[in-house]
């Protein structure tokens, strides 16, 4: 039997004074968070647009050379030298240098940066879960080897070290990006973890378990673990979003895939063909407005779930 | 010496040693997995450009020698090892035969600058608009305005750089956009230089402030929430003293310092994302030699300035760490 901690929704049972029934509120869930809403909702446009827009528009124009060259986005017009650059609908967010269109590149790009950010941080996560109830649950001296490492590991520099193993590692596809972030992705968890399982061991239902025999694994996937939940997906959240960031960042320095146009890269392409300078903002500009509205979305969602699993935080509603 | 126990500096020193040493293998062995060697992939550079280096056979034979590559990995790895110990980092290959500890030297200072001058504004204004937003008796205005400085918090440092650039570089053109200091100038101690100095350095300053304030306001506000519920504030209002006396040396004073802790955590991310900055503003530092050495291929410069940010960043750890016990003796007690 689990023993479940969250609240739930107010109890029928008031005693009648001969007014009218009391109306339950069934709003008060505490899923039903304002941030964590918001920020799902926010993440969810860039999947959707990620996997619908396909549908819609032709990604193949994601290819170099398949559009006019340099094309401002629609209704911007630019004049250079005297020659006028109408943007128009064949190209709604403007196209690029090598000829790519913009809109096609954002909607080949966004999945893939959202891909390669949630598997790192799954990777991380996982190890992060394996070693921290490890370390929270046995004590003694893998507690200290493991928090020692992990530690360390924090101090650091992550993105210094993932440029050095960036630039050597020279064909980089998803999977290999993906587990070079992994490789600093799994201290925060593993840290995280080992704080709530010290605080959920002296629970009484984990007492209860380890008195009537439960072996200590099964104690800790059943019992703890879905407790841990709501921690762990803040967690998790604030890993994707970290990820996320190491990634666009390698890519900003031309150390991603070469062949797709993910967010990074194409903001690497513009800084080499100084199209800050050209006063092209539609090439770095929309692709640094869809990791923002990332960022905030995945920032959101973490700081919601930390409302619901703490409600010491979530004020008056 | 304030709260320091000589086992608590102990392990400080250990964890320092601890953090260099796995840094430094991580950037180790990564090449080394990869498929391919770095010397044969340099030697086959260089054979492309045959010509642009002179000497080039004696340095293939150097590299052969310090690389030790007919010896087992662990001999290897100890030459590695004592080569950073001695600080011997080697030459860069891209500019044969300057020392990769001469290009570092030359950058460092560049670097300190900014990140150390950034990294102080970030964290008092930071904290301050922080402290400012979680104490009760704040005004109503200032708590509506204070919000919008923190806006900026999810963006990359790198990407409000770019956009920092654009605006005030290119379209306002108020702040020059690259490198660190104009062309022509005497370099020295002078007021022209200087300033000139200050002039490029604001864009990379400001952007990492703007983009590292929003952490610290938002751990210093729940820093200050739940210290205004000690004993010692009510305190402090009964003997009638002013309340910005109250506010900073009472409250701020005691809720800044799990924002250390912090600081020291979060070095590592705050260098990295200065890397960046400094690649987006030319800005001649380590972290544009960083991206310039990725361009050429110029492996021992990358391992070289990759060990030195691993050994600066976990030097500044250990003082924090070791200033800690001093600002706050508390930390001492709690091992018992």
């Amino acid at each position: 039997m689990m023993a479940v901690e969250n609240d739930l929704q107010a109890n029928t049972d008031i005693p009648s004074t001969g007014k009218a029934p009391l109306k339950v509120n069934r709003w008060d869930n505490p899923w039903l968070n304002r941030k964590f809403l918001s920020g799902s909702a926010l993440v969810l446009v860039i999947i959707l647009f990620g996997l619908l827009g396909p549908l819609f528009w032709d990604t193949k124009l994601a290819r170099v050379g398949s559009a006019e060259l340099n094309m401002p986005p629609v209704g911007v017009t630019v004049e250079v030298d005297g020659v006028k650059y109408v943007g128009s609908m064949t190209n709604p967010l403007g196209t690029e240098s090598n000829g790519r269109d913009i809109l096609a590149s954002l909607m080949v790009g966004a999945p893939m940066s959202l891909q390669i950010g949630i598997l790192a941080a799954v990777i991380g996560m996982s190890i992060g879960v394996v070693l921290g109830c490890t370390a929270g649950y046995l004590g003694g001296w893998a507690d200290s080897v493991i928090r020692t490492v992990a530690d360390a590991w924090i101090t650091i520099p992550a993105l210094t070290v993932l440029i050095t193993m960036a630039a050597y590692v020279r064909q980089i596809e998803l999977s290999t990006m993906a587990l070079i972030l992994a490789v600093f992705a799994w201290p925060q968890p593993t840290r995280l973890m080992r704080a709530q399982v010290l605080t959920l061991r002296e629970r009484g239902y984990v007492r209860m378990a380890q008195l009537s025999g439960v072996p200590p694994l099964k104690i800790m996937i059943q019992e703890m673990v879905p407790n841990m939940l709501p921690w762990m997906a803040a967690s998790l959240s604030g890993n994707i979003s970290a990820n996320i960031l190491a990634a666009s960042s390698l890519e900003a320095l031309g150390l991603g895939p070469t062949r797709i146009p993910t967010l990074g890269m194409t903001i690497y392409y513009s800084i080499r063909a100084a199209a800050i300078l050209r006063g092209m903002w539609w090439w770095w500009g929309f692709p640094i407005l869809t990791l923002v509205i990332i960022f905030v979305g995945l920032f959101l969602i973490a700081t919601g779930l930390d409302e619901i699993a703490n409600p010491r935080l979530r004020g008056v509603q | 010496m304030g709260g320091l126990t000589k086992e608590y500096v102990i392990r400080r020193v250990a964890m320092f040693f601890l953090t260099v040493w796995l840094g430094s293998t991580v950037i180790f062995i990564i090449p080394r997995l990869a498929p391919g060697d770095p010397v044969a992939a340099m030697v086959s550079r260089m054979i492309n450009q045959a010509g642009y280096i002179e000497n080039s056979a004696e340095l293939i034979e150097t590299w052969r020698a310090k690389f030790g590559l007919d010896g087992p990995m662990y001999v290897q790895y100890v030459k590695y090892l004592w080569g950073l110990m001695t600080f011997d980092l080697g030459y860069s290959l891209s500019q044969f035969p300057q020392t990769v500890t001469a290009a570092i030297a030359r950058g460092m200072p560049w670097t300190l600058g900014l990140l150390g001058i950034a990294t102080v504004l970030s964290f008092i204004l930071g904290n301050t608009v922080g402290a400012l937003l979680g104490w009760r008796r704040t005004p109503k205005t200032l708590k509506t305005v204070l919000p919008f400085t923190l806006t900026f918090t999810s963006i990359p440092a790198f990407m409000l750089g770019i956009l920092f650039i654009y605006i005030f570089g290119f379209g306002l053109r108020w702040f020059p956009f690259s490198r660190g200091h104009g062309s022509g100038l005497d370099i020295g101690w002078n007021w022209e230089f200087i300033s000139n100095v200050i002039h490029h350095g604001t864009l990379p300053a400001l952007t990492i402030v703007v983009t590292t304030m929003g952490f610290w306001a938002l751990g210093m506000r729940g820093m200050m929430i739940s210290t205004d519920q000690e004993d010692f504030l009510i305190l402090a209002q009964a003997k009638g003293l002013s309340p910005a006396w109250i506010f900073w040396r009472y409250a701020v004073r005691n809720a800044v310092l799990p924002q250390v802790t912090a600081l020291a955590l979060s070095l590592g991310t705050l260098v990295g994302g200065s890397v960046l900055v400094e690649y987006i503003f030319a800005y001649p530092g380590l972290g544009y030699l960083f991206y310039q050495s990725i361009v050429n291929m110029d492996y021992t410069m990358i391992q070289g300035i990759g060990f030195m940010i691993i050994l600066a960043t976990s030097t500044t750890v250990l003082i924090i760490d070791l200033i800690y016990p001093i600002i706050d003796p508390r930390i001492t007690y709690q091992k018992k």
